[in-house]
């Protein structure tokens, strides 16, 4: 049976009434991960009230902060100060330099790209080539389809077409999220994939994007932040006790 | 000799602040699909309403079995129902109401 991952909740963390909502609501609606977008300077405490919501909903949690960088610059400072402390990092391209480098950079898991600006989605054939070899995934959001109308959606359908296209020539994984705010938002895993199919997407791959993929990347990230991960393949197995 | 129609009975939850009548859920879908796909789409649904049970938020509607997909993307993009924030969600699909009966109870 599939584990289906939303990896995408904004759920506003200072109401915890409101993210217990949202986390129940995929609980029942069938997802067994959820990722709960924290600001980069959340408490451990804070963390641990999400942790707690969450077990108690039967689903399991992932912490994942969002970069917006101005320059690239900026992403590798954030990077070098944030990866080991999240265990999904997304990056909200808004320039090609940013783009760019995110792509190429192992530490970066999601490309996230503006839904409303298409002048600022910089997915193309040179983006799709650094990201697959890098294993980022090209995260798509499903919210924005939902809330948009007339030509915005049209013109929005017409890109994330034209991007999975490439996404899938180039093997780039591809992430679908909620992006929800609230749990009128929130949709079953059958039916976002049964949305994708505006967008071209087949069924079979939207279920992957849905589940296999978003949990090889959150399992691979686990790994790499477990303290006895010390290279991709080399793992500490025991430790010498005393002298 | 007549060709078989195959059809899919969807069970369907419906999340509102308010109370939603029968006709208001048939008619978010019919507007959800004829916003997605325009009136030949629409067409080809077949849709119907079967049940509605509006004290349990909970209805059944019919679709052609090919465009399951369409109708199932069509009602994850209802947003509201008569002006207020809604959700519908597809708790279940089959290809005989019995067996949508069995599936909805477990």
């Amino acid at each position: 049976m599939r584990k289906f991952v939303d990896l995408h909740l904004r759920a506003p963390i200072k109401d915890l009434y409101q993210v217990e909502r949202m986390v129940r609501k995929s609980s029942e609606l069938g997802y067994r991960l959820v990722g709960i977008l924290v600001p980069p300077n959340i408490t451990r405490d804070q963390i641990n009230q999400l942790q707690h919501i969450c077990s108690d909903a039967k689903i399991d949690f992932v912490t994942r902060v969002d970069f917006s960088p101005k320059t690239a610059r900026e992403l590798l400072h954030n990077l070098r100060r944030f990866r080991r402390k999240f265990e999904v990092i997304s990056v909200t391209c808004t320039s090609k330099g940013v783009a760019r480098q995110a792509a190429k950079d192992r530490r970066v898991d999601l490309l996230h790209f503006p839904a409303t600006d298409l002048r600022k989605r910089f997915f193309d054939h040179a983006e799709a080539e650094l990201a697959s070899k890098a294993l980022s995934s090209l995260e798509i959001e499903m919210a924005p389809l939902l809330l948009l109308t007339g030509f915005s959606r049209i013109r929005l359908l017409s890109r994330l077409r034209r991007e999975v296209a490439i996404a899938e020539r180039f093997k780039v994984p591809v992430t679908i999220s909620s992006g929800a705010t609230n749990e009128y938002l929130i949709r079953g895993p059958h039916d976002y994939a049964a949305l994708t199919t505006l967008f071209d997407m087949p069924i079979s791959s939207a279920l992957c994007a849905l589940s296999e993929n978003p949990v090889a990347m959150v399992e691979r990230n686990r790994e790499k932040l477990s303290p006895n991960y010390v290279a991709p393949g080399i793992r500490v197995v025991g430790r010498k006790t005393g002298a | 000799m007549p060709k078989l129609v195959r059809r899919r009975y969807l069970a369907l939850e419906v999340v509102s602040e308010q109370a939603v009548t029968e006709r208001a859920v048939i008619n978010a879908v019919w507007k959800a699909i004829l916003q997605l796909f325009g009136e030949y789409g629409a067409s080809q649904t077949d849709l119907s309403l079967i049940k509605a049970d509006p004290e349990r938020n909970y209805a059944v509607v019919r679709c052609s079995h090919k465009s399951l997909e369409r109708t199932r993307a069509s009602i994850a993009s209802i947003t509201e129902i008569n002006g207020k924030p809604a959700v519908v969600h597809v708790i279940g699909v089959s290809g005989t109401l019995r067996a949508l009966r069995k599936k909805v109870s477990t």
